[in-house]
């Protein structure tokens, strides 16, 4: 079985995306399941079953977060999904935190962004595209060629290695190659390990203290004048 | 214009092959097979799609855009040079020998734009960027009312000015061979010097237009009705002895908006004076 993993900001057009994939590999009779991993409301779940009647699952981060989630859950549900006779398992994340990404080594990684979100956003979103195999451009009809060109030099500073498919995924067009590659993955052989670092250290705020300031915590913590420092036993 | 020149020796070979665009008919808006099945634009050649509005003049130039496969809703083909478009043309836009200005097109880019056309200059491997992007701002200027200012953001130009700078890199730095405008004349840009400025250059141009200044300095017109291509009208001497007449009515209406722009009252002294000028009156 395989495994491809989609993040990308909200909105930005993952499902949309995903669903024009989705339709290709069934054309080709490829056997599918789809997990989708939110914080708090999804519906992507619904729409992939009513329109392609395929195996689905979701599940709420709630107060984890959701990559942190997606890593918990993952391993449930690569099993689930080989339980289901899919040949590719298909994850979409909820797409929030700039800080970590929820790829897994070996396995293919594609963020999504969106042409029209500007300029600096390949340099904001660290490693959810630094670390992805394959950049899709959305929205593409909605600038000018001369953007969109712009736009990809960007996205390639930020992650040289990356591969950039450019799509209007409402009509499909520019789809194929993400489908090639998705067709071309690696098969899913354990142990998985996630591709990116995790944030330093236990984190107190994840634990649930919330008290602002730096004095409250321990552990790796960092004051507005100093670089991160340890503080604690 | 000597700076053409130089700009005609940066065309890169890869481009300069585009010979032929093919236009294989598909299907109306009631699925009714279009009457005209093939339309074929060479080098050089400038083409209007003229039609009501809702007639699918847009549609078929997104269909040109798109290089449509049979896939598209109009189920039409657009072939290059006889065959189907190479893949890199859709993978990489710089690849891209289509540049399509749009009626709704506008910057999103947050960047200066200096910023901006510097990397595009840079991503399209223009020899000398600097006075590439001095040529791309002064067409630009020659266009728009106002002229841009390197500094500013994309963002905070005018319509004029965006439409004004998206014609001017699509010619000069991105030198697209095949260059699609839709309604040009509802961009709030000079559009008669835009028509002179362009018609130096050896490119395709297809005018999406209800214009008839436009459509008849076109070699031919392909008429819309009802999503379909219905004919194809080559525009013959006597027309272009009816566009001479348009091109003076067109000024003088220029003139009478010109005025207007400038806050100053039209009288109709000013107005028998010009129609005596153009012959119109005794």
């Amino acid at each position: 079985m395989k495994l491809a993993v989609c993040a990308g900001p909200p909105t930005c057009g993952k499902t949309t995306v995903l669903r024009q994939v989705t339709k290709r590999l069934l054309a080709k009779q490829k056997r599918l399941a789809f997990l989708k991993i939110d914080v708090q409301y999804a519906d992507e779940d619904e729409i992939f079953q009513k329109e392609f009647s395929i195996p689905t699952r979701k599940v709420y981060s709630g107060e984890l977060c959701p990559d942190h989630c997606n890593v918990m859950v993952l391993g449930d549900a690569l099993r689930w999904a080989e339980q289901t006779a899919a040949d590719i398992l298909l994850v979409e994340t909820a797409g929030l935190c700039l800080r970590c990404s929820p790829y897994v080594e070996g396995l293919l990684g594609v963020v999504v962004l969106e042409a029209t979100s500007g300029m600096n956003l390949p340099r904001k979103i660290g490693p959810m595209l630094s670390l992805a195999d394959v950049a899709v451009v959305t929205k593409i009809d909605l600038v000018s060629q001369a953007e969109r060109e712009v736009f990809r030099a960007r996205i390639q500073e930020a992650a040289p290695g990356t591969a950039i498919v450019e799509s209007n995924a409402l009509y499909g067009i520019g789809v194929d190659p993400l489908v090639r590659r998705v067709e071309q993955a690696a098969e899913v052989i354990p142990p998985l390990f996630l591709r990116g670092n995790p944030p330093i250290g236990t984190c107190t705020i994840c634990v649930g203290k919330k008290e602002i300031g730096w004095q409250s915590h321990f552990g790796v913590v960092r004051a507005l004048e100093n670089q991160n420092f340890y503080r604690g036993e | 214009m000597s700076s053409l020149d130089a700009l005609d020796s940066r065309i890169p070979p890869s481009t300069r092959r585009i010979q032929t665009i093919t236009i294989l008919g598909g299907c109306g808006k009631n699925g009714v097979p279009e009457q005209l099945r093939r339309v074929d634009l060479k080098m050089g050649d400038i083409v209007s799609v003229v039609g009501p509005t809702g007639c699918g003049k847009t549609t078929l130039i997104n269909d040109i855009e798109l290089y449509a496969n049979g896939t598209t809703p109009t189920g039409r083909t657009v072939l290059i040079n006889g065959e189907p478009h190479p893949e890199d043309y859709l993978a990489d836009p710089s690849s891209n020998p289509i540049a399509l200005i749009s009626q709704h097109t506008n910057f999103l880019s947050d960047l200066p734009v200096h910023v901006f056309l510097e990397t595009h200059a840079r991503i399209r491997g223009v020899a000398s960027p600097a006075r590439a992007i001095e040529e791309t701002v002064s067409f630009a200027n020659q266009l728009t009312g106002e002229p841009i200012i390197l500094e500013n953001a994309m963002t905070e130009l005018s319509g004029g000015q965006t439409r004004s700078l998206l014609i001017a890199d699509a010619i000069v730095i991105g030198n697209s061979p095949i260059i699609l405008l839709d309604e040009i004349e509802n961009a709030g840009i000079h559009r008669t010097r835009a028509l002179e400025l362009l018609k130096g250059y050896e490119k395709i141009f297809i005018f999406v237009t209800h214009d008839p200044r436009i459509a008849l300095l076109s070699d031919f017109r392909i008429v819309m009705r009802d999503g379909a291509m219905q004919k194809l009208i080559v525009t013959k001497e006597e027309e272009k002895g009816v566009a001479q007449e348009i091109r003076k009515l067109d000024d003088l209406l220029l003139g009478l908006r010109q005025r207007i722009r400038s806050g100053d009252e039209l009288d109709s002294s000013y107005l028998n004076e010009k129609l005596h000028e153009l012959g119109y009156v005794a």
